[in-house]
C-alpha cells in the first residue's frame, strides 16, 4: 500500500467529515440549548441546497453552462440568508408554542418529524411541479473542480477549500460562543434556561440566534455536500442529517468542538474503510449508526465527554 | 369489570367482528375488500406501534425495520426451495435460506411462519434495546431510525439473502381477506391484555415518570425492553401479513414513510390510546384513499390542480398541526369506552 492511496484517503475523508461537521455543529447547538433532537435540520440543510439551485437559476435564467464566482457566491448567500429564515420559523411556528405551552418532550420530536416530512413533501411537490423532476444536478463554477496534482495525488480545489472553510467557522462559532454577548447567553441559556428568563434575558431572540446559526451553518454544508456529489433530490437531507446527529452524538453531543471531531471520524471511516475494504462498500452508509450504538453502549457522553447536566460547550 | 362480564364482552366483540368478516366480501366490492384488509393490517402495527411510543412513552421510529424483518422472514419461510431458486438472479441463494431447515417437500405452516417471524423481529429487538435503554434521552428514535436503513442497506446488499434491490415475488397468498382480520382481532385482543397488565401498568409508570417508577421498584431497563420487543414482535407478524397479501416485496417498500404514516396513526388517535389507534388507522387509510385525487393532475379544484406528492403534505401539515392545537389526539390516552363511561357517570348525577 502506497502512501500516495493513504493520503489521497486522508484528505477525502477531511473533505467529508467537515460537511457531516458543518451540519453537526447545528445539532449541537439546538441541543445544548432546548435539549432537543432537532429532527429537521437535515431538511433544513436540503432547503440550504435547493434555494442555492434556485438562486443559481434564477440568477443564471436557468443556463448553468457558465456561472461566474459572483453568481454563485450571491447564490450562496440568498440560500444562507433563506434557510436562516426557515430555521427559525421551524423554531416560532412549531417548537415555541409547544415549550410555551410545557408540553411533554415526545410532543417536540413528533413536531420536528412532522416537520421533517413536511418540508421533504414540499420539496418534493416544487422539484416535481416547478424543476422537472425529483432529482436535480448541482452546477458551480467549474474553478472549483479544478484538479490540483500534488505528486501521485489528485485532488480538486473543492476538496482542499471545505475543511479549511470548517475550521475557519469552527472558530468563528467558538468566537461567538466565548467572546460575544450573545454567545454567553446561549452558553447561559444551556446552562439553565429558567434562570436566565428570570435574569430578563430575552431567550426567544437567543434561541432563534441558535437557530439561525445553525440553519447557516447547515446550508453551508449542504452546499458544499451538494457540490461533492453534484445532484440534490428532496430526500437527501434525511441520511445525511442522520449521520451528522450520529457524528454529533460521537463527538459528544453539547460540545461544538466535539461536533466537528465526530464528523471528522464519520467522515474518515466512510472513505477509508471502503477504501482499504471494498467488499464493505455498500455499506457506508451504515457505519455512522454502528459507530453510535458503539458509542452509546462505551461512552454515552461521546469523546468530548460532557455531562449533560452539568457543562455544556 | 369482573372477569366473567370481560369474558363475556370479548365473545360478543369476536362473534360480531367474525360475522361481519364472513359476510362483508358479499356486500362491499373487490376494492373496498382491500382497503378493508389493509386496514386490518395497519391497526397491528398502529396498536404495536403505540404500545412502545404511546404507552410506554419511548419515542422510536423503529415500524419499517421490524416490519421489513417480518415480511423477509414469512416470504423466505413460505417460497419453497424451486421457487427460491428461480427468484434469486443476483447470486444462487445460500443453502440454509433456500432449504431453511424444514423438510423441503412440504410447504410451511404459514400460521408458524408468522410466528417465527416476530419471534424473530423480537430478537432483533432485544440487541438493539441493551445499548439504547442504557442511557436516557432520546437516542432511541435516532438508533431505531438509523436501524431502518440498516435493513433496508443490509438487504440490498446481501442478495444472497434477500435478492437484493429486485425484491422477492409470488409469495403464497395465504393472508386471505379472512385470516388478516382474525389476525387483527387476536392482535387487538392480545396487546389490550397487555396494555392492561402488570406489566402495561409497568410501561405507563416508566412513561409518566421514570424516577418515581424506578423508587417504586419497577424495573425500567425490563420494562422498556418488553415493550420494545413485544412492539417488534407484532411489528414482524403485521410484516408477514403484509408481503402475504401483496405478493412481493422489495426493500423499496419498507422506507421511513412507513413509519411516518404509523405516526399519524396514533398521534391522530391520540398517544397511548389503544381505541385511538383503530380509530386512527380507519380514519387516516380512509382519509388516504379519499384524498388520494390530490395526487394526479387531472384532479382540480378551481385554480388548484392536483400534483404528485401533494397528499403528503396535507398529511405532514395535518400532523403538525394535531400536535400545535389538539396534541391529546382524538382520545388522549384514554380509551374511547372511558369517555362513554364518564357520560354516563355524568348523566347518573
Amino acid at each position: 500500500m502506497d502512501v500516495g492511496f493513504v493520503l489521497q484517503q486522508i484528505i477525502n475523508g477531511f473533505s467529508l467529515g467537515s460537511m457531516y461537521a458543518l451540519i453537526a455543529i447545528g445539532y449541537t447547538l439546538v441541543y445544548g440549548v432546548l435539549r432537543l433532537i432537532n429532527f429537521a435540520h437535515g431538511d433544513i440543510m436540503m432547503v440550504g441546497a435547493f434555494s442555492a439551485f434556485i438562486a443559481l437559476g434564477f440568477l443564471t435564467g436557468w443556463k448553468f453552462n457558465h456561472i461566474s464566482m459572483f453568481v454563485f457566491f450571491t447564490a450562496v448567500g440568498i440560500s444562507i440568508i433563506v434557510t436562516s429564515i426557515v430555521g427559525i420559523l421551524t423554531y416560532v411556528s412549531a417548537y415555541k408554542p409547544l415549550l410555551d405551552k410545557g408540553a411533554p418532550k415526545i410532543s417536540l420530536l413528533i413536531t420536528a418529524i412532522g416537520i421533517s416530512f413536511f418540508l421533504e413533501s414540499l420539496f418534493n411537490v416544487i422539484a416535481n411541479q416547478y424543476l422537472g423532476g425529483t432529482y436535480q444536478a448541482f452546477y458551480f463554477p467549474k474553478w472549483f473542480s479544478t484538479i490540483i496534482h500534488v505528486g501521485s495525488l489528485t485532488i480538486p480545489v473543492l476538496t482542499i477549500i471545505v475543511p479549511i472553510l470548517t475550521i475557519l467557522i469552527l472558530l468563528g462559532v467558538l468566537f461567538i460562543l466565548y467572546k460575544t454577548k450573545v454567545g454567553i447567553a446561549i452558553r447561559a441559556l444551556a446552562f439553565d434556561i429558567y434562570t436566565v428568563k428570570l435574569m430578563g434575558a430575552n431567550s426567544n431572540f437567543i434561541i432563534g440566534f441558535v437557530f439561525a446559526l445553525g440553519s447557516a451553518l447547515a446550508a453551508i454544508g449542504g452546499i458544499a455536500y451538494s457540490m461533492a456529489y453534484p445532484s440534490i433530490d428532496p430526500y437527501m437531507g434525511m441520511l445525511v442529517g442522520l449521520k451528522a446527529f450520529a457524528a454529533a452524538v460521537v463527538g459528544g453531543i453539547g460540545s461544538v468542538t466535539g461536533a466537528v471531531i465526530g464528523g471528522f471520524i464519520l467522515g474518515f471511516a466512510e472513505i477509508a474503510i471502503p477504501g482499504f475494504f471494498p467488499e464493505l462498500g455498500g455499506w457506508k452508509d451504515a457505519f455512522a449508526f454502528i459507530l453510535l450504538i458503539f458509542v452509546l453502549l462505551f461512552r454515552p457522553t461521546g469523546i468530548m465527554g460532557i455531562d449533560f447536566e452539568r457543562q455544556r460547550f | 369489570m369482573s372477569a366473567k362480564k370481560y369474558f363475556a364482552l370479548i365473545a360478543i366483540v369476536t362473534i360480531i367482528f367474525l360475522t361481519f368478516l364472513y359476510f362483508s366480501p358479499n356486500i362491499f366490492g373487490g376494492y373496498t375488500i382491500t382497503v378493508l384488509g389493509n386496514i386490518y393490517i395497519f391497526i397491528i402495527l398502529a396498536i404495536s406501534y403505540n404500545l412502545i411510543n404511546g404507552v410506554a412513552g419511548q419515542f422510536s421510529l423503529e415500524p419499517n425495520g421490524f416490519v421489513a424483518i417480518g415480511a423477509y422472514v414469512t416470504a423466505i419461510l413460505l417460497l419453497s426451495p424451486e421457487m427460491k431458486s428461480e427468484l434469486y438472479m443476483l447470486t444462487a441463494p445460500l443453502p440454509l435460506i433456500r432449504d431453511v431447515f424444514l423438510d423441503p417437500s412440504k410447504p410451511f405452516n404459514p400460521f408458524f411462519a408468522l410466528l417465527i417471524s416476530g419471534a424473530f423481529s423480537s430478537l432483533v429487538a432485544l440487541t438493539l434495546a441493551f445499548p439504547v435503554f442504557r442511557v436516557r434521552g432520546d437516542y432511541l428514535a435516532i438508533v431505531t431510525l438509523g436501524f431502518g436503513f440498516i435493513i433496508r442497506i443490509f438487504l440490498i446488499n446481501n442478495p444472497e439473502i434477500s435478492n437484493g434491490s429486485m425484491g422477492l415475488d409470488s409469495i403464497p397468498g395465504f393472508a386471505s381477506y379472512f385470516w388478516i382480520g382474525v389476525a387483527c382481532l387476536v392482535a387487538v385482543i392480545l396487546v389490550y391484555n397487555i396494555v392492561y397488565s402488570r406489566y402495561g401498568r409497568a410501561m405507563k409508570a416508566v412513561r409518566d415518570d421514570e424516577d418515581a417508577a424506578l423508587a417504586m421498584g419497577v424495573n425500567t431497563f425490563k420494562t422498556k425492553t418488553l415493550a420494545f420487543m413485544t412492539s417488534a414482535f407484532f411489528e414482524g407478524v403485521g410484516g408477514g401479513l403484509l408481503a402475504s397479501s401483496i405478493g412481493s416485496i422489495s426493500p423499496d417498500q419498507f422506507t421511513f414513510m412507513l413509519t411516518f404514516q404509523l405516526l399519524i396513526i396514533i398521534v391522530l388517535g391520540g398517544l397511548g390510546s389503544m381505541s385511538g389507534a383503530i380509530i386512527g388507522t380507519i380514519l387516516f387509510l380512509g382519509g388516504m384513499e379519499i384524498l388520494r385525487p390530490l395526487d394526479q393532475a387531472s384532479w382540480h379544484l378551481g385554480p388548484i390542480h392536483g400534483i404528485p406528492g401533494l397528499r403528503m403534505v396535507v398529511f405532514s401539515i395535518l400532523l403538525l398541526l394535531i400536535m400545535l392545537f389538539a396534541r391529546r389526539g382524538l382520545f388522549g390516552n384514554k380509551e374511547i369506552w372511558d369517555y362513554i363511561k364518564i357520560k354516563k357517570q355524568n348523566s347518573n348525577e
